[in-house]
C-alpha cells in the first residue's frame, strides 16, 4: 500500500487557536475574578484533560495487548492526542500554588484538631502529593515516548519485532495505568472532601478515562476518514468496532457509577453518604439526573441499534455528547465541595474550551510532522480490510 | 438418479468480500430463493442479499424491556404491597435496591426470549432434517467455507442454467443438492411405543427421585440441619435440655405495665382516677366488654341477675349505695385483684378495657337511678 499524506486543512489549527485564545482569556479574566472558584475549575479542567489525554494512551496499549487490527489505521490519532500529556502537567502547575484554597487537609490547624485527618498525613501531605501527581505524569509521558519512538522508527524501518517490543511494553504499562489513574483520582478529587473514602472511585475514573480518550479519539477519526486525510478509506466495520466499544464502556460506565451508589446508599453509613447528599441537594440532584440522562441514557440510546453504530454522523454526534457529559461528570465530582448549591457561569466554561483548543492545536502539530497512518505496521493492512 | 427431485444448487466461496459479491449478482441475476451459508456472521451480508434487515433485533428490544417492567413491578408489588417488610430503616419502595434485579432479569429475558424466537419463529422449530444437512457442502461451509445455494423453488430455477450462472461469478465445487428419499413412520410400531413407555418411566423415576430423596439427603439437607435453638425442642445447649429459656424475673411484656397496688388493701387506690374522658367510644368499649366479662354473674344492667344457672354464687347488685359510692379508684381495685368469689380480670382485660368498663358501669347506675331533670322536656 502506497501512503500519501494529506496536511489538514488550516482551517483546523485557526479553530485550535481560535478555541485556546478563547479559553485563555475566560480563564485569566475568571483566575482575576474569583482565583477561589477558577481553582476548582482548574481542577476540572486538569481532570478532563488528563483523562482525554491518558484515556488515548490507554487505547494505544489496548490495542498492542489485544491484538487488535480494526483500529491500527487510526493508532496515530490517538498517539497525536496522547502527545499533549506534558501540557497536562503545565495545568497542575497553578494548583500546586492554589492547594490552600482547595484542600482542607493542607491547613494544619484543621488537620491537627482531626483525629482522622492527623491519622492519613503520611498520605496526605504537601510533598508528597506533588511528589504523586508530577511522578504518574512523568511516568505516563516516559511510556508514551517510548510507544512512539518505536511506533515512528517502524515507518521506516517496517520492522515486526517493533510491535512484539511495543506489545510488552503495553504489558508493563497497563499495570502502572491502573494504579496511576487511581492515585491521580484520589489525589485530585477524593482528597476534596477528604473524610469520605470510595474504593470504587478508581475504576469509576478510569471508566471515565477510557470513555473520554475514546470518544476523542473517535471524533477524530471519522472526520480525517471522511474527510479523505488518512490516504485510503477505511470502511464501516472499523466505525461499527468504535460504535460498539462506546457502547460498552458507556455501559461499563453506568454500572461502575451505579454500584458505587448502591453500596453507599444501601449501607447507609454517615461518613459515607453525605458526599452523596452534597451531590443531591442545594439545586444538585438536577446535575445528578443530567448525568444518568446525558451520560448514559442518550449514549446508550443513540448507539444502541445497529447501523447507528457504523454511521458516521452519529458517531461525531454521539463522541461530542460524551465529552460534554464527561465534562459535567467532572463538574459533579468536584464543583459541590465549592458551593453547596449549584452553579454553573462563564467561570466553568473557560477551561473545556481551553482544553479542546490545546489537543486541536497538538492534534495538527502533530499531523503536519508525522504520518497519520502508522504505515510500517504489519497490522494495517489486516486493519484496512478489516471485517466483522 | 432422474427420479430424485433437485432441492438446490450450491457453490462454494472462499472470503466474505466474495461471498458478498456472489450474493449480489446472484440478486442481480434475479434469483430470490437462494440462501449463503458462512461459518460466522458476516456483517451487511443482508443487505448483499436484499433480504432486508432481520426483525430479531425488535423482539429482543421489547423482551428486554417487557422482562424489566416486569421485574421491578414484580418486585414492588412483593416489596411494598404485599408483604411489606422494613429492611435496613429503608422505604418500603425502594428503587435502588431494585435495579440489580431488574438488570439482571432484563438481560435474562432478553438473551432467552431471543434464542425462543430464533428456535420457534425463524429456524421453524421443529426441523431438525434440513436437506442441506449431511452434505459435503455443509461441511465445508460450517468450517472455513462460504457458500451460496439456489434452491429449486425459486421460479427462474434451471439446474444447468444456475450451475453456469454459479460458474461465471467464480464458485467452486459446484454440486446440485437432491432431496433425501424420506421414509414414512408409523406412530404404533412396538420400538416407538416402548420407547415413548420407557421415557415416561424414566421421567417419573427421576421426577419421584429428585422430590423425595434426593433433597432429603446430605449435602442438600445442610440448610435445614442448623445447629439452632428450636422452640419446643430438646436441646443439648443447656443443662436442662429445654430450647425455650424462661424469662428473666421481673421481665415484662411489651405494652404492659404492672399494677402497683396489686394485694393492697382498698383505702390505698381510692385517689386512683379514671383516665378515660367520658365519650361514645369509650362507653362503647365499656358497654362490649362489661357484657363479655361482668354480665354473666353480674347481669347485663349489674343487678346481679346472674346467667350461671346457680352454678356460681349471684354476687350482689352494683346499684347498691355501697358500690354507688365507691371512687372509680376502688372498683378499678376490684377488677384487677378480684373480691370475695370473684377472681381477677388482670389478664383478660387490659388498662383501658377495665376504665371503660368502670365508665360504662357509672352509666348504668345512673340509668337505674334516675331523677326527674335527666329527662328531656322536664
Amino acid at each position: 500500500m502506497i501512503y500519501e499524506k494529506k496536511e489538514l486543512p488550516g482551517k483546523v489549527q485557526k479553530i485550535g487557536f481560535l478555541l485556546t485564545g478563547l479559553g485563555l482569556v475566560l480563564v485569566l479574566v475568571s483566575y482575576l475574578v474569583d482565583p477561589k472558584r477558577e481553582a476548582f475549575n482548574n481542577v476540572i479542567g486538569l481532570m478532563f484533560f488528563a483523562s482525554i489525554a491518558l484515556g488515548a494512551l490507554v487505547l494505544v496499549a489496548l490495542e498492542y495487548l489485544s491484538g487488535a487490527v480494526w483500529s491500527t489505521p487510526f493508532r496515530r490519532i490517538s498517539e497525536f492526542i496522547a502527545s499533549s500529556l506534558p501540557l497536562v502537567l503545565l495545568f497542575a502547575v497553578p494548583l500546586f500554588f492554589a492547594m490552600h484554597s482547595i484542600f482542607h487537609w493542607t491547613h494544619t490547624d484543621v488537620v491537627s484538631a482531626d483525629k482522622i485527618l492527623s491519622a492519613k498525613t503520611p498520605y496526605l501531605n504537601i510533598p508528597f502529593f506533588i511528589g504523586r501527581t508530577v511522578g504518574v505524569l512523568a511516568l505516563f509521558y516516559i511510556f508514551y515516548l517510548l510507544f512512539r519512538r518505536n511506533s515512528k522508527k517502524q515507518d521506516e524501518t517496517k520492522d515486526q519485532k517493533l510491535t512484539k517490543t511495543n506489545v510488552n511494553l503495553s504489558a508493563v504499562f497497563m499495570f502502572f495505568a491502573g494504579i496511576g489513574l487511581t492515585v491521580l483520582v484520589v489525589d485530585w478529587v477524593m482528597s476534596l472532601e477528604p473524610h469520605w473514602f470510595s474504593t470504587i472511585l478508581g475504576i469509576y475514573f478510569i471508566s471515565a478515562t477510557l470513555l473520554a480518550g475514546l470518544a476523542a479519539t473517535t471524533y477524530a477519526a471519522v472526520s480525517l476518514n471522511e474527510g479523505g486525510y488518512l490516504g485510503v478509506k477505511v470502511g464501516k466495520d472499523n466505525y461499527y468496532s468504535f460504535g460498539a466499544l462506546l457502547f460498552a464502556i458507556t455501559n461499563f460506565w453506568a454500572y461502575v457509577a451505579f454500584s458505587q451508589f448502591l453500596l453507599i446508599w444501601y449501607a447507609n453509613i454517615p461518613e459515607e453518604t453525605f458526599w452523596f447528599i452534597a451531590r443531591w441537594e442545594g439545586g444538585w440532584k438536577y446535575i445528578s439526573i443530567l448525568l444518568m440522562i446525558i451520560r448514559f441514557a442518550v449514549p446508550y440510546a443513540m448507539l444502541l441499534s445497529q447501523p447507528s453504530k457504523s454511521d458516521p454522523k452519529n458517531l461525531k454526534r454521539v463522541s461530542i455528547v460524551i465529552l460534554a457529559a464527561h465534562f459535567f461528570d467532572l463538574y459533579w465530582l468536584i464543583m459541590p465541595t465549592f458551593s453547596k448549591t449549584i452553579t454553573f457561569s462563564f467561570y466553568e466554561i473557560g477551561f473545556p474550551v481551553l482544553v479542546i483548543g490545546l489537543i486541536v492545536l497538538v492534534f495538527y502539530a502533530q499531523a503536519k510532522k508525522n504520518n497519520i497512518l502508522p504505515v510500517g505496521d504489519p497490522k494495517l493492512q489486516r486493519g484496512l480490510d478489516f471485517h466483522l | 438418479m432422474d427420479t430424485k427431485k433437485i432441492h438446490s444448487v450450491t457453490a462454494i466461496f472462499d472470503t466474505p468480500d466474495d461471498i458478498i459479491m456472489a450474493s449480489q449478482e446472484t440478486v442481480k441475476a434475479g434469483y430470490t430463493k437462494f440462501d449463503t451459508n458462512t461459518p460466522y456472521p458476516v456483517h451487511g451480508i443482508e443487505k448483499a442479499m436484499n433480504i432486508g434487515t432481520s426483525y430479531l433485533g425488535y423482539f429482543t428490544l421489547f423482551l428486554g424491556l417487557s422482562g424489566a417492567a416486569f421485574a421491578f413491578a414484580f418486585i414492588y408489588w412483593v416489596a411494598a404491597i404485599d408483604y411489606p417488610l422494613i429492611i435496613g430503616g429503608k422505604p418500603f419502595f425502594s428503587w435502588p435496591a431494585f435495579i440489580p434485579v431488574t438488570f439482571e432479569v432484563t438481560v435474562l429475558s432478553a438473551a432467552v426470549g431471543t434464542v425462543g424466537v430464533l428456535i420457534a419463529g425463524l429456524f421453524k422449530f421443529p426441523n431438525n432434517s434440513h436437506t442441506l444437512h449431511d452434505t459435503d457442502y455443509m461441511k465445508k461451509v460450517s468450517s472455513d467455507k462460504f457458500g451460496v445455494c439456489i434452491v429449486s423453488i425459486d421460479p427462474m430455477f434451471d439446474e444447468a442454467k444456475a450451475k453456469s450462472f454459479l460458474q461465471g461469478i467464480g464458485g467452486k465445487d459446484i454440486e446440485t443438492i437432491y432431496e433425501p428419499e424420506r421414509k414414512t413412520i408409523n406412530a404404533f410400531e412396538p420400538k416407538f411405543i416402548m420407547g415413548l413407555i420407557l421415557i415416561a418411566l424414566l421421567t417419573a423415576g427421576a421426577t419421584y427421585f429428585a422430590l423425595n430423596k434426593l433433597v432429603f439427603m446430605q449435602p442438600f439437607t445442610w440448610m435445614a440441619e442448623q445447629n439452632k435453638l428450636v422452640p419446643q425442642s430438646k436441646n443439648v445447649m443447656f443443662g436442662d435440655g429445654y430450647g425455650m429459656r424462661t424469662p428473666v424475673e421481673g421481665t415484662v411484656a411489651r405494652g404492659f405495665t404492672p399494677y402497683e397496688f396489686k394485694g393492697m388493701s382498698d383505702s390505698a387506690v381510692k385517689n386512683l382516677s379514671n383516665p378515660l374522658p367520658v365519650s361514645k367510644q369509650v362507653l362503647a368499649k365499656g358497654k362490649e366488654k362489661f357484657d363479655s366479662y361482668c354480665s354473666p354473674c353480674h347481669g347485663y344492667y349489674g343487678k346481679g341477675d346472674s346467667r350461671m344457672n346457680g352454678q356460681f354464687p349471684n354476687p350482689p347488685s352494683l346499684h347498691s349505695d355501697k358500690v354507688t359510692n365507691w371512687t372509680d379508684g376502688n372498683v378499678y381495685h376490684v377488677i384487677v385483684n378480684g373480691q370475695n368469689v370473684m377472681p381477677s380480670y388482670a389478664k383478660q382485660l387490659s388498662k383501658d378495657e377495665r376504665w371503660s368498663i368502670i365508665r360504662y358501669i357509672r352509666v348504668l347506675q345512673r340509668s337505674q337511678n334516675a331523677k326527674d331533670s335527666d329527662v328531656e322536656g322536664k
